[in-house]
């Protein structure tokens, strides 16, 4: 006993320098964003002599933070709203109609899972160039439905087809709607899926830069994309980049210590499914 | 007979109701696209029209392709390398991080936290790291790795991708393995102690074969997603040094809107397609077929 628990303790000492290798980035460009370009020149690791906060003001300023910083919420938030509502709801049909049509339906929506965007993406852009669908951003809280509906559906579809269907049955017995019922009856009962597909969603669209680099005009453009044009323009200002990526990285940090739990268990009940 | 019109009415109202916005937003956004997309390979499409089929030209071209062929070769070696060592690396922090000590829950979090943000950022942190800060830290603790900017070269700037997708998806992995190593069952663990099993034969005799599904899921899950990697490569390399570290997606995304050759593009897109069906087809049921012999 006593000796696994010495052997326990090496084992934990090479995990905590792991993590320390694996936070040393984001270290380095904390550290480095309260700099002047000659001093990261110099010494990458030495403390700044002179903490420049300026640069972060700098960095706000010229990549419009505020601005970036609304859209990817505005986009975030009304995406995943709708992928609840319209997933869930189709689930709930798919899972109770025993039908061939609804069988092939949930069959061709699984298959999607595995279509890169990119095998797409050129045809995309041409459609809905041309239906005047792109530089919209409720367009692109449409496209997020459309590509997120797949993943969505397969999580509550799981869940749902485990909640008995004599719950409905009583509830139509009573006289509810059958939307009444989705909506009064099944639908609470589906929260920690929607904990888990609102959790998984958010980050993939919160991160995603592909998809909104080819719909988003430059007034609407999300935080990474604005991220990536600012360090690209701002390239020799490296201590102006590094305040960049900082407040790039922080909303997403923060959203992850006030969701610790809830973001680990849904992570890994969306992988597992 | 009056019951089953009944029960299709109300079939129909239910799907009206329920299924049928969901199904036409998926149909516009990504059924429609995609069929277009491998229709216009048999065609001279421009980006907007089409006025001919022209058979398997774009296919013949596309394979005629050698920077093509380098993108493919490219992202073959990066999935294999990134699908040893992501999940190697993912498994040992889940064995470290299930010790039961205080502090794993820090640990975890070091660990997971690059998984949150997105690739671009990501590719930006490590662009940064080996273009300034690294060469310098190298020269002023006279280290010899790093003294030269690893995206310079395209043996180096290969492997500084890798890096960077082992440390933004180890973490992703090693959540998945946690859960797998936490529902096995103690008595299982307790019976192999008692018998006499060490820490090496119980892992390697009990553990990973009674959570083979982890390995399943975070083998495909790493598959798919750098078969798919655009992001950290475009902020990372951007593809360079000389295209020689372009993933078939950014190669694809040059070949339409950089160079404007739609239909070569397009058809690159829909082999890259196959490859990736073909390749998580095969993996899942090979997984599948030692996940059922165990």
């Amino acid at each position: 006993m006593k000796r696994q628990r010495a052997i326990n303790r090496v084992l934990f000492a090479i995990g905590a320098v792991f993590a320390l290798l694996y936070a040393f980035p984001f270290f380095m460009v904390l550290l480095n964003s309260f700099k002047e370009k000659r001093a990261i020149r110099n010494d990458p690791l030495a403390l700044p002599d002179e903490w420049l906060f300026e640069n972060y003001l700098e960095a706000a300023q010229k990549m419009d933070y505020w601005i970036s910083l609304g859209n990817s919420i505005l986009i975030t938030v009304l995406s995943v709203s709708a992928i609840i509502v319209v997933s869930s709801m189709l689930a709930y049909y798919l899972a109770r109609t025993k039908t061939k049509f609804s069988a092939v339906t949930f069959l061709i929506l699984v298959s999607s899972m595995i279509v890169p965007f990119q095998a797409l993406m050129i045809p995309f852009v041409g459609l809905f160039g041309s239906l005047g669908m792109l530089a919209s951003q409720p367009a692109l809280v449409f496209f997020y439905v459309g590509f997120g509906v797949a993943m969505s559906t397969f999580l509550y579809h799981g869940f749902i087809k485990n909640i008995p269907t004599e719950l409905d049955e009583a509830a139509s017995i009573d006289g509810a709607s059958a939307f009444a019922t989705f909506r009064r009856i099944i639908f609470p009962m589906l929260n920690p899926v929607t904990a888990t597909v609102a959790i998984i969603n958010a980050l993939w669209i919160w991160n995603d830069y592909l998809l909104p680099s080819l719909v988003l005009t430059q007034e609407q453009r999300t935080l990474p994309l604005r991220t990536y044009v600012f360090y690209g323009t701002y390239t020799s200002d490296y201590g102006l980049a590094m305040a960049g990526l900082v407040i790039s990285i922080i909303p997403i940090i923060a959203f992850y210590f006030l969701m610790q739990k809830q973001i680990i268990a849904g992570v890994s009940a969306g992988a597992v499914k | 007979m009056a019951r089953t019109t009944a029960k299709r009415i109300a079939n129909v109202k239910n799907f009206a109701i329920f299924g049928l916005i969901p199904l036409m937003i998926f149909a516009l956004v990504l059924v429609t696209p995609f069929i277009r997309g491998i229709f216009y390979t048999f065609t001279d499409w421009n980006g907007f029209e089409y006025e001919e089929f022209v058979g398997f030209a774009n296919y013949e071209a596309s394979l005629a392709d050698e920077t093509f062929w380098q993108a493919i070769w490219m992202t073959f070696g990066y999935v294999g390398a990134s699908l040893v060592l992501v999940n190697l690396v993912g498994f040992t922090l889940a064995l470290l991080v299930t010790i039961p000590m205080r502090g794993a829950n820090l640990l975890r979090t070091a660990f997971f936290v690059p998984n949150l943000i997105g690739g671009v950022i990501l590719g930006l942190i490590w662009q940064f790291l080996f273009d300034q800060a690294l060469p310098t830290i190298s020269e002023n603790l006279s280290l010899p790795i790093f003294q030269e900017n690893w995206l310079l070269k395209p043996e180096t700037a290969f492997w500084s991708l890798v890096i960077v997708t082992v440390w933004q998806m180890s973490g992703y992995m090693m959540i998945i393995y946690v859960t797998g190593l936490m529902s096995i069952e103690k008595d299982v663990l307790e019976a192999a102690l008692i018998d006499g099993s060490t820490g090496w034969r119980t892992l390697t005799q009990i553990k990973i074969p009674l959570m083979a599904s982890a390995f399943t899921i975070s083998l495909f899950l790493t598959l798919r997603n750098t078969f798919m990697a655009y992001d950290v490569n475009l902020a990372l390399t951007g593809g360079g040094p000389y295209r020689s570290t372009e993933l078939i997606s950014l190669h694809v995304f040059k070949e339409a809107f950089g160079f404007g050759f739609f239909g070569t593009g397009q058809s690159q897109a829909v082999l890259m397609f196959l490859i990736i069906a073909v390749a998580a087809i095969t993996q899942v049921i090979i997984s599948k077929r030692t996940e059922v012999q165990r």
